[in-house]
């Protein structure tokens, strides 16, 4: 018979009883009827109510005196006929001093003082090691002990008490001898047959979660990367294409009105490629253009005045900034023969060679506004970051006056985080000089405003991530990737 | 972005009030400067060196302030502080004098200096008092110009001298290194200048200025009119002629290879310090004597005019303020001006402290600064368009969705790697791989523009061996070839990769998506008209098991199970198949 019928039909004869009681009637391990009595109760045919008891085991040394006798009795033992000196019972017989002092108060042995040195005689013939007697009794778990010997030998450490948790059980609900089988699930077969309405159903277990779908998943970054694209998208912006991460430095900084002294152009900041090491190819016009810009003034400006240097243009980079895009896009706006406002916005990866930290890595994502548009200023900068940074949830900016080589007036933007309950930069924005803008051809009143942020940094803020190798790269937890939720930038 | 240091206090003394951190935090935000940091020189010093820093460091509170990079003006105490006065309208702007005398100091160039550091100015100021705290100011300022605009003394050195120890005319010169002995600053005796170049290459702030000279056979060098050498530039200054706190007359040289940048310097210096002179603001100009003869007068301190409309000037920040107003919000950023014209224009008066302001954009900014960027108001929104996808984004945005639906978790690697990452590691040689290199990689981790987003997707496996198997990722990202027909010469490809990790490797798993996505793209599985697979070998795959994929003629990617030998060079445990094409003929 099975267990859970044993114990079942157990309790059917006698009401209550205490696990311990069966383990030690079906002569089976106390766990293996825990187990099975919480089967049982999953069933709710029987109820345990958890219980304490106690009872005294041998300890360690308790084990070795019921195998090997007390130590007193194994240093009478020890002792021949002719007795044995002190000094060499002691060295010789393992816990002599216990023992010794023992077999003295039992009277067992004496001490010979007579000759010498002293010497340990036997005084009675024979000895009743009732320490080991009771120990191996107790070990049979027979508990015949006065209170007195009890203490004597928990302070000899021989025993110890031991709390056993048990459970008393008694009939549940839905006793019965017999254990019916209940269904797990509804199947076709019940349905065909019409046995549902008969069989009996395990309860659900509403209490635990159920099974996750199988499923892919999209990368957290790249979720807010949609939505950002969608917010640009419904302001009526237009994407450029930015599939080309290896640019000239004449449109990553020359175009840009970025002297070719400035400290961003050094290879500590800048990745300069060693293969395919140069462009060749320029808009000579405009290059000429740019070149005089920068080297003698002009469209209303002083210029850097130095001497540029058309092979500082040529040398190849990994992009510093998508707004090496925008330049070409701005140049190709202004060789269309009639000037027409346009609105455009990109999302792709930057490089930067600087120090690495946990929130700075070689390449992010940036993310870029611009509107161009006759007689544009500040103020419609201002407007449109209203807007943009409402729909990512900031509906607080404040602008703090800043420095590029190629916007001024330059803005730093930050906003007000309602979770972190401080103030927090978010961006950069400004309008495009007219250095940059005049040698492309723009008319002379069209005004162009942009503004830039990473993509990873309000992504870090919003799901609380404190290095950037935890978001982007290899070592990202694919288990955070497939718990992340929908992005709701605005919540 | 430069930073300085200033004693908070001696800072609040001079601007003539007390602040919470808090409050001048507010301050600098609307001047354009950034509070950075609250410390002390000890708290700095035992961030660099640790616990034990001995006694005798200043626990006087330091300020330490960011810097726009263009504004030398603010470099120092003396300048922060005026500008900050200025600004908050409790003084107008400073207003220096030129002084020439008919016998003002001279310094010529002799033509050998062509060979090294073709352009040289100078300055003198007369009757200054110096303390300890002016004193360090100074030294710091040219520091920080040497740092900044000098772009670490390459392109302009300073060098400052009590002007009564020497005997002027000075002689700007370029002599072989071995004609050149002097006892340099704080030095005990004399030393030729191969001497000096030795000594220095283990002095921690000099050794990275020798390369500059080092191997010219000519070293720049001024002397006084009795051979006593003030200074051997970018270098050292001679200690003959140093500076001390009972300085009571100073000569100024500088000499650079950029004369426009040098000009700037000198400017910045007088600029800052002549408000010790015995006579405030008052600069004494030097005859600077070119190798043919011809002389120039500096420092130049020009103060430049520059006239901007009313009207445009309004517009470009998009407020409404008249000339009057305008006018006076320019003086608080020391550009002083009147209007003009009825008030519809208004002359500005750029002075020599404001070398950042070449274009009348520069004066708008200022314009919008002294007016408070957060006090414009908004303008709603005008320019009307539609918004458009780039095509291959949109196609990009929507294979990705299609992926992440058939199973697969999308992984985001670095574009950046290692040349055996796209080489060694897959059996082929670096040599034979398209790759763009880069030529200052600080690891070997940025060697490389990656050719493949096989290697990325392979490092994430190995990266999250606790996940279930099987593992199934994808990417559809750029990666970037060499290219000769290209304008840089490399080109950026879109790619879809996707990886099948498990107890098996399970090629037919990585085939069955990219069927997927092929009845997605609207490609029939036929040799001719749509795509299909023809085996080959690959050193990355396993034999028998790897396969071109054919769309109508050309090879757009590969599919197959990975060999062993990548498995290990990538420390995976598990096989794995994996699939990588080309979507651009797809757009």
């Amino acid at each position: 018979m099975e267990l859970n019928e044993r114990i079942l039909h157990y309790l059917d004869k006698n009401d209550k009883v205490d696990t311990i009681k069966l383990a030690s009637e079906f002569e089976e391990d106390h766990q293996k009827i825990v187990g099975a009595v919480k089967s049982l109760e999953a069933l709710e045919m029987v109820v345990s109510e958890p219980t304490k008891s106690t009872r005294w085991e041998l300890t360690g040394e308790g084990q070795q005196v019921a195998e090997l006798g007390s130590h007193e009795a194994v240093l009478y033992n020890h002792i021949p006929e002719t007795g044995m000196a002190q000094a060499e019972v002691m060295k010789t017989v393992p816990n002599a001093k216990v023992g010794f002092s023992k077999a003295m108060s039992a009277g067992w042995i004496y001490l010979d003082k007579s000759g010498g040195a002293p010497l340990v005689k036997r005084k009675v013939d024979t000895i009743n090691d009732t320490v080991q007697e009771h120990l191996i009794e107790l070990k049979k778990g027979i508990d015949n002990l006065t209170t007195n010997v009890r203490n004597d030998y928990k302070k000899r450490k021989l025993l110890q008490e031991v709390t056993v948790k048990s459970f008393l059980l008694s009939k549940g609900p839905q006793f019965s001898t017999t254990i019916k089988k209940l269904e797990t699930d509804l199947t076709s077969e019940m349905l065909l047959t019409g046995a549902w309405k008969t069989l009996q159903f395990k309860p659900y277990n509403f209490d635990a979660l159920g099974q996750p779908p199988e499923c892919g998943h999209l990368h957290p970054l790249l979720k807010v990367r949609s939505e950002f694209r969608e917010i640009f998208l419904e302001m009526g912006f237009t994407e450029m294409p930015t599939n080309q991460y290896i640019e000239s430095s004449f449109w990553n900084f020359d175009a840009l009105f970025q002297p070719q002294q400035h400290p961003a152009r050094d290879a500590h900041d800048t990745f300069f490629m060693s293969s395919p090491a140069t462009t060749t190819q320029f808009p000579m016009e405009y290059l000429e253009q740019v070149k005089k810009v920068h080297s003698e003034g002009g469209y209303g400006s002083q210029g850097y005045r130095y001497d540029w240097k058309i092979e500082e243009a040529q040398k190849n980079l990994l992009r510093t900034h998508t707004t090496a895009v925008s330049a070409r896009m701005l140049y190709k706006l202004a060789q269309q023969k009639e000037f027409t406002p346009q609105k455009y916005f990109s999302i792709d990866k930057v490089f930067r060679n600087e120090t690495l930290d946990a929130t700075h890595l070689a390449e992010f994502h940036q993310v870029e506004g611009v509107v161009a548009d006759r007689g544009l200023g500040l103020a419609d900068l201002i407007s449109v970051l209203d807007t943009f940074f409402k729909r990512l949830g900031f509906h607080k900016l404040q602008f703090k006056p800043a420095y590029n080589p190629y916007t001024e007036p330059s803005m730093e933007i930050f906003a007000y985080h309602t979770g972190l309950g401080k103030w927090i930069e978010i961006g950069n924005s400004g309008v495009f000089r007219p250095e940059m803008l005049l040698p492309m051809g723009l008319p002379e009143d069209v005004n162009v405003i942009a503004w830039g942020l990473s993509l990873e940094r309000p992504t870090m803020i919003k799901y609380g991530l404190n290095n950037i190798r935890d978001l982007v790269g290899p070592k990202v937890d694919l288990q955070m990737v497939q718990n992340n939720p929908i992005c709701r930038l605005d919540k | 972005m430069p930073t300085i240091s200033v004693k908070r206090d001696s800072l609040f003394a001079a601007l003539g009030k007390t602040y919470t951190d808090d409050e001048f935090q507010e301050l600098c935000f609307e001047f354009g400067l950034e509070l950075d940091e609250v410390t002390t020189e000890k708290q700095m010093l035992m961030k660099e060196q640790g616990e034990h820093v001995g006694a005798g460091v200043s626990e006087e509170i330091l300020y330490r302030i960011d810097i726009p990079a263009n504004r030398y003006d603010l470099l120092c105490l003396e300048g922060l502080v005026d500008g900050l006065l200025v600004f908050q309208g409790k003084k107008p702007p400073p207003h220096y004098v030129l002084k020439k005398y008919e016998d003002c100091h001279s310094l010529h160039l002799t033509p050998a200096t062509g060979q090294i550091r073709p352009f040289a100015v100078a300055a003198v100021l007369k009757g200054i008092t110096f303390t300890k705290e002016s004193y360090d100011s100074f030294i710091d300022l040219q520091d920080k110009l040497h740092q900044n605009i000098c772009r670490k003394r390459t392109l302009v050195a300073i060098g400052t001298h009590d002007l009564d120890t020497i005997q002027g005319p000075f002689v700007y010169d370029a002599l072989p290194p071995s004609e050149i002995k002097f006892k340099a600053l704080n030095q005990t005796k004399e030393m030729t200048a191969p001497e000096l170049m030795e000594l220095y290459s283990s002095h921690a702030q000099l050794k990275q200025y020798l390369g500059i000279i080092r191997d010219s056979p000519v070293y720049p060098v001024i002397k006084d009119k009795n051979g006593v050498v003030l200074s051997m530039p970018p270098i050292i200054n001679g200690d003959h002629s140093k500076i001390t706190l009972d300085t009571k007359n100073v000569f100024i040289e500088c000499t650079a290879t950029d004369l426009t940048k040098a000009i700037v310097v000198l400017d910045t210096i007088v600029s800052m310090f002549s408000k010790y002179c015995s006579k405030e603001y008052e600069v004494e100009q030097c005859k600077v004597f070119a190798p043919d003869g011809a002389y120039e007068l500096y420092p130049k301190m020009c103060t430049r005019e520059e006239t901007i409309s009313v009207e445009k000037a309004n517009n470009y920040i998009g407020i409404n303020e008249n000339g009057e107003n305008l006018a006076r919000l320019l003086s608080r950023m020391c550009l002083s001006s009147t209007t003009e014209d009825d008030g519809t224009t208004l002359r500005v008066r750029v002075p020599p402290t404001r070398h950042d302001v070449i274009h009348a954009c520069d004066l708008y900014e200022d314009i919008a600064i002294a007016y408070g960027y957060n006090r414009i108001v908004r303008r709603p929104a005008r320019v009307v368009t539609t918004g458009g996808q780039d095509p291959i984004n949109k196609l990009t945005e929507q294979l990705r969705l299609e992926c992440a639906h058939a199973g697969y978790t999308e992984a985001l690697t670095f574009t950046l790697c290692s040349r055996d990452d796209v080489a060694t590691k897959l059996g082929v040689k670096i040599e034979e791989v398209p790759a763009a290199h880069i030529s200052n990689p600080k690891t070997l981790e940025f060697q490389v523009v990656r050719t493949l987003l096989l290697p990325g997707l392979l490092k994430t496996l190995a990266a999250n061996k606790k996940m279930p198997l099987p593992m199934k990722l994808f990417e559809i990202s750029d990666v970037v070839l060499e290219d000769k027909k290209a304008e840089t010469g490399a080109r950026n490809e879109r790619r879809l990769c996707a990886v099948h990790c498990g107890r098996a490797a399970g090629f037919q798993f990585v085939h069955g998506l990219l069927d997927r996505v092929m009845a997605l793209l609207r490609e029939p599985w036929d040799k001719d008209t749509g795509y299909y697979l023809r085996q080959c070998e690959d050193p990355a795959y396993f034999p028998g098991r790897c396969a071109a994929v054919v769309l109508r003629g050309e090879v757009i990617g590969k599919v197959g199970v990975l060999s062993p030998a990548v498995l290990a060079a990538f420390e995976l445990t598990n096989p794995c198949s994996a699939l990588e094409i080309n979507i651009q003929p797809f757009v």
